[in-house]
């Protein structure tokens, strides 16, 4: 070993892995004023819809990264916090429920108990899911999302498969949520405080037995733990975070639809998470980012470029551009940009 | 009565079709071990590929034949081209490979086909009905479905069991290293098994073809309820996506026929019908959710499998 080794500063690596989460809230932060100025203000509503992603990719990343739990059913909390917050909100306004919930359309109540609908949903299929692994797995937890969304479509009360219209946004006590601007910021808040949240819980004495797990679930039952309560713990807070995400989406476009439980909205999300990077919590807010700027931007580009007849058709390039990426990028865009390959756990 | 045979075997029907999709989707995954998504894709591709000849020659056994051989051939290529680099990675980077495949295949069926559905007559020569029991009417087309499915089942039993391919096969599910030591060419075998599987995918979308609005997506829909088929038969089983399938079918189609008239007399009519719908479109959910608790590796668990 050199002495240029044992003396290289453990900040070099250290400075640029985390100036990357904080580059990306201070530009986050400075996007509404920039929108603003670049005159171009359907930018923040855009942008809401990255952060309202972002958080479902991140909580799936929770399970998927550390914990090594292939979700393919995710968009089924998603769908469950948004329905609830609908129903609730949809209730509250035509006055079914009782003063308890402190004014008409008080979003405390509405959104605690959307998170709460969407955790127990994720208990639930958790709890059978989790006693199988591998592909069984994947299968199980598509099929569950797949039979949420056919109660989705069934709910005729609930506007069926034409979804339901909010009559408005969920009050903040002293925010403007029905502003495009202030909801931005609420989003962001919230997401940045997820990430916190997920951070501790990563790095917390549970986050270890996750990761244990992922590496080897025979080991970690053989040092005592009960694996299969502490994965169904992580499911658990990865459906409430998501049903939080649902939440906010239903809030945003203040509409609410069975395709937010489709199967291609899971693997969206997943999409988003492999993307930004799997296992690095910041890295799938990017890649909600680039899935979505992509998804606005590709057919434009595509038009611009002169294939007009192709504007519509912009996945025939995203699918094979996904398959290239799982291929040959596995680092993801946050490997890319902060310098090391996803650490997975 | 009358009605429930009918019934039943709309029930068969659809379980012989989820049956030829879940066989192609287990094998695969028992021999390669790679779980595959746009399985469904095939089956569009199948579909598709009939209409549009059947309605340009007029001949529903060219649209058959064509169809066949477009399915297969689209399922080498995605063999060569994807699949191949996904054996050694796990099954995360295989859905999500596979997902972008969908994205891919559903695109490019809207460009070559358009977003509305194609709607297929049944062939003249199986049209009309036929009394099965006396008093009792059945369509020949469907019923010629179900005859296909078992023979195709019937088929498989023997390739399978009895000659060299199925050795091979059998010796790749479990014994992959040893079977490519002894001389045999591993990477053919498994293009030639993954287009088998894509064969039997676009039979039945061939089948489907009559019987249902071909349209893009229409791969997802059944996929995931073939999902359903092979997690209750047990991943790799064939056998077991046999028994799945008939289970899957069957449920569906009678809980579909009869849920709504149980509930009407326990609820308003409007309430039943919605309720009824719902509860059948998620009756195979929860069949398999209790199939799951008792059996955590469905009904056959397949021996070596890598599940």
């Amino acid at each position: 070993m050199t002495p240029a080794a044992v003396f290289r500063p453990a900040w070099a690596a250290w400075r640029r892995d985390s100036a990357v989460p904080l580059l990306g809230a201070l530009l986050l932060l400075a996007l509404p004023p920039l929108a603003g100025l670049a005159g171009e203000p359907f930018l923040v509503s855009s942008f809401t819809r990255i952060l309202v992603y972002g958080l479902a990719a991140v909580s799936l990343d929770l399970i998927l990264g550390y914990g090594g739990m292939v979700s393919f059913g995710h968009a089924a909390f998603f769908g469950v916090g948004a329905y609830a917050a609908g129903m609730l909100t949809h209730h509250a306004w035509q006055g079914d429920l009782p003063a308890l919930f402190g004014g008409p359309l008080a979003a405390l109540p509405v959104w605690g108990l959307a998170i709460l609908a969407a955790a127990l949903t994720a208990a639930v299929i958790g709890a059978m899911s989790l006693r199988t692994g591998g592909v069984y797995f994947i299968m199980i937890t598509l099929a569950f999302a797949q039979m949420l969304f056919f109660l989705a479509t069934s709910l005729e009360g609930y506007g069926g498969a034409d979804g339901l219209l909010l009559p408005a946004r969920n009050a903040v006590p002293g925010i403007d949520v029905t502003a495009d601007i202030p909801f931005y910021y609420l989003c962001l808040g919230l997401l940045v405080l997820f990430l916190l949240l997920c951070r501790r819980i990563v790095d917390s004495r549970f986050g270890l037995v996750i990761r244990g797990a992922r590496q080897n679930r025979r080991r970690m039952t053989a040092l005592g733990y009960p694996v299969w309560r502490y994965r169904l713990a992580c499911f658990t807070i990865a459906g409430a975070g998501a049903g939080l995400a649902g939440a906010l989406a239903a809030n945003h476009a203040t509409y609410v639809s069975p395709d937010l439980l489709h199967w291609s909205s899971s693997g969206e999300i997943m999409a988003m998470v492999i993307l930004g990077g799997m296992g690095t919590l910041y890295g799938p807010v990017l890649g909600a980012a680039a899935f979505l700027l992509l998804s606005e931007f590709l057919p434009l580009l595509l038009e611009a470029a002169g294939f007009t007849g192709m504007k519509e058709h912009w996945r025939l390039l995203f699918g094979p551009l996904l398959v290239l990426v799982v291929l040959y990028g596995r680092g993801g865009l946050y490997g890319l940009l902060a310098g090391r390959r996803a650490s997975r756990g | 009565m009358t009605l429930f045979l009918e019934q039943v075997l709309n029930g068969l029907q659809l379980g012989v079709t989820l049956f030829l999709l879940a066989a192609g989707l287990t094998l695969v995954f028992g021999i390669m071990g790679v779980i595959n998504l746009a399985h469904g894709a095939l089956y569009m591709t199948g579909a598709f590929v009939m209409s549009s000849v059947t309605m340009s020659t007029g001949s529903f056994l060219a649209g058959m034949l064509a169809a066949l051989a477009a399915a297969a051939a689209a399922g080498a290529l995605m063999e060569l081209v994807v699949i191949r680099r996904l054996y050694r990675r796990d099954h995360l980077d295989q859905v999500l490979a596979t997902f972008g495949l969908i994205l891919f295949f559903n695109e490019l069926a809207s460009i070559l086909w358009g977003r509305s559905p194609l709607y297929l007559n049944t062939p003249p020569l199986l049209q009309g009905l036929v009394e099965i029991i006396p008093g009792v009417a059945y369509p020949v087309y469907r019923l010629a479905i179900v005859a296909v499915g078992a023979a195709v089942a019937l088929l498989l039993y023997v390739l399978i069991t009895r000659s060299r391919l199925g050795m091979l096969i059998r010796a790749g599910a479990t014994h992959r290293e040893m079977v490519g030591a002894l001389g045999v060419d591993i990477r053919l075998l498994y293009t030639l098994v993954f287009a088998f599987g894509a064969l039997l995918a676009g039979l039945a979308g061939v089948m489907a073809g009559p019987l249902t609005s071909v349209e893009v997506g229409m791969g997802e829909s059944i996929l995931i309820l073939t999902f359903v088929v092979v997690v209750i038969g047990g991943v790799g089983s064939v056998r077991g996506a046999f028994a799945g399938a008939l289970i899957v079918g069957v449920t569906d189609t009678l809980v579909r026929a009869f849920l709504p008239g149980l509930l009407r007399l326990a609820l308003p009519p409007a309430s039943a019908a919605g309720v009824g719908s719902g509860l059948a479109s998620m009756s195979v959910y929860i069949v398999m959710a209790a199939v799951l608790l008792w059996r955590p590796g469905g009904l056959f668990p397949a021996k070596g499998s890598r599940a």
